[in-house]
């Protein structure tokens, strides 16, 4: 074999530390793992698991103008490789968020993106505008869009398979986060949408996104999956189906990405940052998602079983970076793409 | 209890297991987690990774016993599906990846309260180190362990003296479904003649730990026999993905006072608000109340934020 060439990737001894360092708009993450929406609550729970500061950012459950019960009992499957959640969005609403949750997280030293979820356009807006409101000193640094979520008035279809109901969501977004950028002066705040997978036409949907103001992309959430209880034979879920996730959704998160890297070269979409997320529990398993176009990483699933996981998975991808001498994340984001560039390599990996 | 109370969080340990044997139809497993050894209390539970790539979740078990001194927990694993199978074949020198120890412990009453402790099946296992606790503090302790038939008893020395409550508990009924062993009946058919012998030293508080079904009875028996003088604290069983709070699954009606005094119902997590609830706050109307969810519980139309016709969930 010959010795690992990686054409304009910068090298470095391997016992220099890796640049980790990543930024999706005028978010600058030290670190490039985050939770992810849903499976780290309001942050809180993990801090004595890991260090909250060192993440990348805390990605919050989903908040709601409202309290919320979610859905009643039994809400998981297990799946091999996976499970299914059908959860209902359970939360205390914006403000127990903004008077209980946020503070708890400026105190950790967190960066956080918020996700906001809402069963219309106009809510969504509403939770973005409060959340851009935020004083300087506010940890928000990124919301992000869950549509994912039933649309109260077409008949409880989730806005992210519409390319018109995501529009309509970016815009009332998007417009509410340039209103308060130009109140207070302060940029606007970047603007994560959050895709789902089930969809025929993915890029068209990112396309919506962007066109409605989304600076950034997180691809991807849940798929939709349903198991049968073997002793009833009636959905094993009181939701009856749930969002399945884990490493069983991972190729489908790879697939996703790379469509919408590709979208990008292509000049289909606009060149925006993508957040990664589908059953990374990792650091090679980021280093996939990466490959494919990410430029952070978003660790849900594999918390359940490792509280630690969004920080250990940073460890381990800059431990696979160094092993192949990349002293700058920035250099392997995207690079399945580029013949060439790739490492040749490989009988030390 | 008050809403924002949650549980002292646990730590990480990969625990190597001391030792495994059989007791009856379940696997007591002995391992090494000194950290989690030094904190744990009766009730709490550990997080345990199963050891298959598959499988992902942990599988809670609750504590039946923590020693500080030697830095270990042990815990009986009953085999009832894949994961808790692949637990229950460890070995020493076996590895477990654990997170422990979790949720609220026991609440411990007032010296010298009478108690009674109550098991289902396997649900014996942490009443031992309960009894102790409770009988070490001047409490008069009864235990009554159930099973449908004697080989899924535990808790008595005609299954292993080593996690029985004989010679712990000041007396000890033992009930079989089938008669196969001790009286034959269920746990609530030995309870009411316990609780009026205690009754006599004081307000008894009831310990159960079981299914379902035999904790709501256990809760209903207690009002019948004491009316509202007793305490009934219930360590539920709820599936559970995580363990630690940031899942959502585990979720029950619990109906609470609020700061204002006002009683609201909420989906409370089973991981950080319990394992172990009031019976008195728990909403037997919804739990259990839809025979087709097995072991689920409905949303109460009066609990806070419950789907209302406008928007389903």
């Amino acid at each position: 074999m010959e010795s690992a060439t990686i054409k304009d990737v910068v090298h470095a001894p391997a016992a220099t530390a890796v640049d980790l360092s990543t930024s999706i708009g005028s978010f600058h993450l030290p670190a490039p793992t985050m939770t992810a929406s849903g499976c780290a609550a309001a942050g809180a729970e993990l801090a004595p698991y890991l260090d909250l500061a060192a993440l990348g950012a805390v990605v919050t459950k989903s908040v709601l103008r409202d309290p919320r019960s979610g859905r009643a009992t039994p809400r998981m499957a297990e799946t091999p490789s996976g499970m299914l959640n059908s959860i209902g969005l359970q939360g205390p609403g914006i403000d127990s968020f903004l008077e209980h949750d946020l503070p708890v997280l400026a105190e950790a030293g967190a960066r956080v993106v918020v996700s906001i979820a809402g069963g219309d356009a106009d809510e969504f807006g509403e939770l973005a505008g409060r959340l851009a409101a935020l004083g300087p000193e506010s940890p928000v640094g990124a919301i992000e869009v869950n549509i994912s979520c039933p649309n109260v008035a077409n008949r409880g279809l989730v806005f992210a398979c519409d390319t018109g109901a995501s529009r309509a969501v970016l815009d009332a977004v998007s417009s509410a986060v340039s209103s308060a950028a130009a109140a207070t002066g302060r940029p606007a705040l970047p603007v994560l949408a959050k895709l789902s997978p089930d969809v025929t036409d993915l890029v068209a949907v990112a396309r919506a996104c962007t066109d409605g103001g989304a600076t950034g992309l997180t691809a991807i959430n849940t798929t939709l999956g349903m198991v049968i209880d073997p002793v009833t034979l009636r959905p094993q879920l009181a939701g009856v189906t749930g969002g399945t996730s884990g490493p069983a959704i991972r190729p489908i998160a790879v697939r996703c990405i790379w469509q919408l890297t590709a979208a990008k070269r292509a000049g289909v979409l606009p060149d925006v940052p993508i957040v990664g997320a589908g059953g990374v529990a990792s650091g090679a398993d980021a280093l996939q998602l990466i490959a494919v176009g990410a430029c952070a990483v978003q660790v849900g699933t594999a918390t359940f079983a490792d509280p630690s996981a969004p920080a250990r998975v940073a460890r381990e991808l800059e431990a696979e970076l160094a092993r192949r001498g990349v002293a700058r994340l920035a250099d392997v984001v995207g690079i399945a793409h580029e013949p060439g560039r790739g490492i040749t390599r490989s009988t030390d990996l | 209890m008050s809403r924002t109370t949650t549980a002292p969080a646990g730590v990480q340990e990969a625990a190597e297991v001391v030792s495994a044997r059989p007791v009856g139809a379940y696997t007591h497993l002995v391992l090494h987690a000194p950290e989690a050894a030094r904190r744990a209390q009766p009730g709490q539970f550990v997080a345990c990774g199963v050891g298959d790539s598959g499988m992902l979740l942990r599988r809670s078990l609750s504590l039946h016993a923590a020693d500080p001194v030697a830095g270990t927990l042990e815990v009986v694993v009953a085999a009832a599906g894949p994961g808790t199978r692949l637990l229950a074949a460890k070995r020493p020198g076996d590895v477990v990846p654990t997170t422990a120890p979790l949720g609220r412990p026991f609440p411990i009453p007032e010296a010298g309260t009478p108690g009674v402790v109550i098991g289902g099946g396997y649900g014996a296992a942490p009443l031992p180190w309960l009894a102790r606790v409770l009988t070490a503090q001047g409490s008069r302790v009864v235990g009554i362990v159930g099973a449908a038939s004697a080989d899924r008893l535990l808790g008595t020395s005609a299954v292993d003296d080593a996690t029985a409550l004989d010679g712990i508990a000041d007396a000890l009924v033992v009930t079989t479904d089938d008669g196969s062993l001790g009286a034959p009946g269920r746990v609530t058919d030995a309870l009411p003649e316990v609780l009026l012998e205690l009754a006599d030293l004081g307000d008894p508080w009831v310990y159960a730990c079981g299914p379902m079904p035999m904790l709501r009875s256990v809760h209903t028996t207690t009002r019948e026999v004491l009316g509202q003088g007793a305490r009934t604290w219930l360590a539920v069983e709820e599936s559970m993905a995580c363990g630690v709070g940031v899942c959502m699954t585990c979720v029950l009606p619990v109906a609470q006072d609020d700061d204002d005094g006002v009683r609201r119902t909420r989906m409370l997590r089973a991981c950080t608000a319990g394992p172990v609830f009031d019976g008195d706050a728990l909403r037997w109307d919804a739990i259990g109340a839809a025979p087709h969810l097995r072991g689920g519980a409905l949303v109460p139309d009066d609990a806070v934020g419950a789907p209302t016709a406008m928007g389903g969930h």
